[in-house]
């Protein structure tokens, strides 16, 4: 037989136990690049003085390089440039690497969302006195969160399988393990084929959950 | 409740490009007084409140509500939120937080900006609520409510800053005419103590809740007086030609 379906079944929990580290690479990477994207989403939307020329350049850098070269950037070539990075393991790198990445990506996004809730909310807003980030936080953030949930969903989904890329640095997630095992048994179709079936479950499992909340958002407010 | 030491506006003006939307408007609001803005489209009713809550920034001209003094031209940010804390909007589209429910929406500016307990807020606000007859819809969100009701909330809102001048903005023109009568109505429940500028295109509203009407044309104010005699005697063809039009 061509492919070895025994051998699959033997190697799903052997690679099932990398799933743990995947997934908290990925949601720590989201947590802080969330936070970090909003902040960066207001920058630009409220036009802080040179603040947001600089983010301009950090969102255009983040989206304009691969995501595999800044990976390398931080984990190879930082160290040579401030040796304490050099004590930065490969799992830390990654996540720094998947934060910044995603940031800048999640950054447009919710930008894109603030500049659609309708002038009337800043404008009530602003007439009760309200600051700018008063306003942003309590009114305009939580509309706008509601627009860009299921694009934010959808990096989630793509930071998970992002995070296969931590192998390239020495991390022994998913991949990595799978790529051990076949070492020695040469079932290299049989290893990432178990690899990219566990990450389809996983993604096609929050796919779920995002057209569950797709139904819930569009009933927010509506009571 | 109402102001204290009324309100004066000098030379305030507003251009937009090239089009000047008000050409330096004098006003002197007294304490307690209704005032009833008039006049055809696009002659600067609504930029003026505007203007005055700074949601449209002036280009010129000096606000005062009591001891609050703002140079139009050079008004800073801390005094641009001292105003607007100073006077309160009741806007054409309602303009109610969405992701509010009603109560939210009378309590989110006394918790967050007059800084009041959680708990003395939403009991001003479920006064205010009883007050709009709304009492029974206080954790709707606006997307629930009727134009009326919206609208109504929108007062509520503006009631509860207790504000020492009440700007409101063509507050039926939005309305479906089925709501027009019950938010009409509040509004002049309010009048009864609040000091207002009330641009409205209601001119038996203009006439029975107004102490003093303003004709506006031009980015101007062409012609003022008692309803009376605005509405009785009007001096300026452009006035007797607008009365005219309205009917």
């Amino acid at each position: 037989m061509v492919v070895d379906l025994e051998y699959m079944a033997g190697l799903v929990p052997v690679i099932l136990r990398y799933v743990p580290l995947t997934l908290e690479m990925a949601v720590i990477s989201m947590a802080i690049a969330l936070v970090l994207a909003a902040a960066l989403a207001i920058v630009r939307v409220l036009k802080v003085p040179v603040l947001d020329r600089i983010v301009a350049v950090y969102i255009s850098f983040f989206r304009g390089t691969p995501l595999l070269v800044q990976l390398f950037l931080f984990y190879y070539g930082l160290p040579q440039l401030l040796p304490a990075a050099r004590s930065i393991d490969g799992v830390t790198a990654a996540v720094i690497g998947l934060t910044l990445h995603f940031s800048a990506y999640m950054a447009e996004s919710i930008r894109g969302a603030i500049l659609g809730i309708d002038r009337s909310q800043w404008e009530a807003g602003a007439a009760v006195g309200m600051t700018e980030l008063q306003l942003m936080r309590r009114i305009i953030l939580p509309q706008a969160a509601r627009v860009a949930a299921p694009t934010l969903l959808n990096y989630f989904i793509d930071m998970i399988k992002s995070t296969s890329l931590a192998f390239t640095l020495g991390v022994t997630e998913m991949m990595g393990a799978a790529q051990k095992e076949a070492a020695g048994s040469f079932r290299y179709l049989e290893a990432f084929l178990v690899v990219a079936l566990i990450y389809w479950a996983i993604v096609e499992a929050l796919s779920f959950v995002q057209r569950r909340m797709e139904v819930r958002l569009a009933r927010a407010f509506a009571r | 409740m109402s102001g204290h030491a009324g309100i004066r506006i000098e030379g305030l003006t507003k251009r937009f490009g090239e089009r000047v939307v008000l050409a330096g408007i004098d006003l002197a609001i007294a304490p307690g007084e209704r005032i009833v803005v008039i006049g055809p489209s696009g002659t600067g009713k609504s930029t003026l409140l505007r203007c005055l809550a700074f949601l449209d920034r002036p280009d010129a001209g000096r606000i005062a509500v009591g001891d609050l003094v703002v140079d139009a031209a050079r008004a800073s940010r801390r005094q641009i939120l001292a105003l607007r804390r100073r006077t309160a909007f009741v806007f054409q589209n309602y303009a109610l937080f969405a992701n509010k429910t009603a109560r939210q929406n009378i309590t989110e500016a006394l918790t967050v900006v007059k800084r009041m307990s959680q708990a003395a807020a939403d009991a001003g606000a479920d006064a205010i609520l009883a007050e709009i007859g709304l009492a029974d819809r206080g954790d709707a969100y606006p997307a629930a409510l009727s134009g009326g009701q919206q609208q109504r909330v929108g007062i509520g809102r503006a009631m509860a800053l207790e504000a020492e001048l009440m700007l409101v903005d063509e507050p039926t023109s939005a309305l479906d005419p089925e709501w027009v009568g019950e938010v009409l109505d509040l509004l002049e429940r309010v009048a009864a103590h609040q000091t207002m500028l009330i641009v409205t295109h209601e001119m038996q509203f203009a006439r029975e809740i107004a102490d003093r009407v303003l004709f506006m044309d031009g980015g101007r104010i062409v012609e003022e007086g008692p309803p009376e005699a605005i509405f009785g005697a009007p001096q300026d063809p452009r006035l007797q030609a607008f009365l005219r039009r309205v009917g």
